[in-house]
């Protein structure tokens, strides 16, 4: 009976050298004439321990991290194919503090599984929400998601049910349903870890989705730079057509839905819903006006789903469980379980799936374990770079779309980059309008020329030519770019390039407050 | 055949396959990148033919995105993440330290064709900042140190 090893194939965990690992093990127990079952798992989001081996015993998984190549030969020499001692060994997996305190409803599989298993997808609970809705009405799918207080996990937060109801009472020959998997928030790998760990959980839930809607064609929008992903998709899609689970007659029930990837060309805007439809029907891609909705007039011209490939990849456990199951997590408003990122400079950067509710304090330091380079920690950006910079004040903010509005800033896609004392607010507020400059559509002049200006008047700022004059022509441009944008892109840069001026007018050398009111 | 019959056949074989996909232009240039490295300027009239389009419609897709590029890459393309989370892990220096090497600033290939340079804006890898990306292969907490011995792995290699 061969043994199980477990190595990630997650692309942060091959970033660290995860393959290699992979092969020095199977090489090194062909040497000693071992037989090992190695399984390329997903990454369990503990990246600091990647890449992180688990070896199945008979008292669990046991892991060993971080392993280098070096290490290969010792861990064999340790036995740690039967859970031997050795300085990595970390114990059972699950029963590590940062896994343990988490509650996994999206990522329940995420680590455990081989994402491109369609076995082990059905031996996990997969595609038990799609038999379930199989067996119900459109309506009745619908309000299940409305029930559960799902709301759009891309960053705006808007009501998953609401959407689909939309559409689902938008008469139409021709409906769609979109993933939006342009994930270009920096500090933000949760949509990416989903489709490499669990690619059947993104599309069963788009599979519900196109049920509910009557829809039967998806497309995920995947960022061409998510590589990995790309190939996961494609191979988990085959796998589900091949088993009945795409295509014309799902499961036998007579019902079709077709689904195919395709790929972004590095631009960030495409993340923006009207402008990745652009882009899916091969224009620029060009921010549209709203209305129409996309739920009555998206893709072609026609009734269209777009939601984040969180959101749709929480449909399913909802169905299976149902939309109170889900609601039962969470606090206010904010209902269910966000899977946040901890990215940048802390010292456990992961993927931390919890209701909604903690602090960001308790995610910085109980989970985080403070910033990587032991230093204190001076800022962090919540929300990708459209997001605010948070001082140390308001760490004790909940994570809640309400809480953090009320702040002034915005949990958005649950990104949270973690920056120490060494860090230059002023040069990340220039930079927050130079990534504005360069990632603009052009088709709304706050965005497209006031992002130029506002790189210029903050270089003005940083070399100290009339502080006094440039702080106000800042804000005001910002106020413009706030309330004249055509999108979110324009309209939500001021957020981080404020938020520093106001928490830290001394790193743009206003050194008198009452000059940065 | 000479060189520049073989890209036309390539290009025209990339068309043909993908033309009549729903929004096939987006497809269709990815599919030239990828067997070309690049999308040559003498393509557009092939394509905006294939698709209906006017060259200018075509000229206009391919200059929005950053991703597409209408000159040969060098024989491989290192992207650094100049994003935020790379920034609060000594990014910048490794960017720096990158072009120094390189002799090379962003969207310029080096002397000898072996390497372009071009940012990027995440690569999704935040939780092992600073990160880069040389054809498809990803790495991760990158130093000025573990950069150089890629480079010159690679260099070996190719």
């Amino acid at each position: 009976m061969s043994i199980s090893v477990y190595v990630p194939c997650d692309s942060s965990a091959v970033s660290l050298g995860a393959d290699r690992i992979a092969a020095a093990i199977t090489q090194e127990a062909q040497k000693r004439n071992i037989s090992i079952n190695l399984i390329r798992n997903g990454s369990r989001g503990l990246f600091w321990l990647e890449p992180l081996v688990e070896v199945l015993t008979d008292t669990g998984r046991i892991a060993y991290g971080p392993v280098q190549t070096s290490d290969v030969k010792a861990l064999f020499d340790a036995d740690f194919l039967h859970g031997g001692q050795h300085d990595l060994a970390l114990g059972a997996i699950e029963e590590l503090d940062y896994l343990k305190k988490q509650q996994r409803l999206t990522f329940a599989r995420i680590g455990i599984t081989d994402p491109i298993s369609l076995d082990d997808y059905l031996a996990n609970d997969g595609y038990r929400g799609l038999s379930n809705a199989l067996k119900q009405s459109q309506a009745d799918i619908v309000k299940a998601v409305t029930d559960s207080g799902l709301r759009g996990r891309g960053g705006a937060a808007f009501p998953t049910g609401i959407k689909w109801n939309t559409v689902l009472n938008t008469a139409s020959e021709q409906k769609y349903i979109i993933c939006n998997a342009d994930e270009g928030d920096s500090g933000t790998f949760s949509d990416r870890m989903v489709m490499e760990g669990d690619p059947f959980v993104l599309i069963e839930g788009m599979t519900i989705a196109g049920l509910a809607v009557g829809a039967n064609q998806g497309y995920i929008y995947l960022r061409v730079e998510y590589p990995h992903a790309h190939i996961a998709l494609n191979a988990a899609i085959e796998k589900a057509y091949a088993g009945g689970y795409l295509g014309n007659d799902i499961q036998g029930s007579g019902k079709a839905f077709h689904l195919e990837v395709r790929l972004g060309a590095g631009a960030y805007i495409c993340g923006e819903e009207t402008s990745l439809m652009e882009s899916l029907e091969g224009k620029r891609g060009l921010v549209r006006f709203k209305p129409p909705l996309p739920a009555i007039s998206g893709l072609f011209g026609q009734p269209t789903v777009v939601n984040n490939v969180i959101s749709l990849a929480s449909v399913p456990i909802i169905l299976d469980k149902g939309g109170d199951y889900y609601r039962d997590f969470g606090m206010g408003r904010s209902r269910g379980t966000l899977p946040l990122q901890l990215a940048g400079n802390i010292k456990h950067a992961g993927l931390v799936e919890l209701a909604f509710g903690l602090t960001l304090r308790e995610l910085l330091y109980d989970f985080g374990g403070g910033s990587a380079t032991g230093r204190p920690i001076k800022a962090v950006q919540v929300g990708g770079p459209l997001g605010a910079y948070l001082p140390e004040s308001q760490f004790d903010t909940p994570l809640d779309y309400e809480a953090f509005a009320a702040n002034w800033t915005v949990l958005g896609h649950g990104g949270v980059v973690v920056f120490d004392d060494t860090a230059d607010m002023a040069a990340l507020a220039r930079y927050n309008m130079e990534f504005c400059a360069i990632e603009s559509c052009g088709k709304c002049t706050p965005c497209r020329i006031g992002s130029t200006r506002g790189t210029e008047v903050i270089d003005e700022i940083i070399n100290g030519h009339e502080i006094s004059k440039n702080i106000p022509l800042l804000r005001d441009l910002c106020n413009t770019l706030l309330n004249g944008s055509l999108c979110a892109l324009g309209g939500m840069t001021p957020y981080p390039v404020l938020s520093a001026l106001n928490h830290f007018p001394e790193d743009f050398g206003v050194t008198d407050t009452t000059n940065a009111a | 055949m000479t060189e520049s019959t073989s890209i036309q056949d390539t290009v025209q074989a990339v068309i043909t396959s993908l033309k009549d996909k729903p929004g096939a232009l987006l497809p269709i240039l990815h599919g030239i990148q990828d067997a070309l490295g690049y999308i040559p300027a003498d393509s557009v009239p092939a394509i905006a033919q294939g698709l209906h389009l006017s060259r200018a419609e075509v000229h206009g897709v391919i200059s929005f995105y950053h991703y597409f590029r209408d000159t040969p890459p060098g024989k491989q393309t290192i992207h650094i993440c100049r994003a935020e989370s790379c920034q609060a892990m000594g990014g910048k220096q490794l960017e720096q330290h990158v072009k120094d090497q390189l002799g090379i600033d962003y969207h310029e290939t080096t002397a000898d064709g072996q390497f372009s340079l071009e940012p990027v804006y995440c690569l999704g890898n935040c939780a092992c900042s600073p990160a880069i990306q040389i054809g498809d292969d990803i790495y991760g907490k990158v130093s000025a140190q573990s950069f150089d011995a890629i480079i010159n792995e690679k260099k070996e290699l190719a």
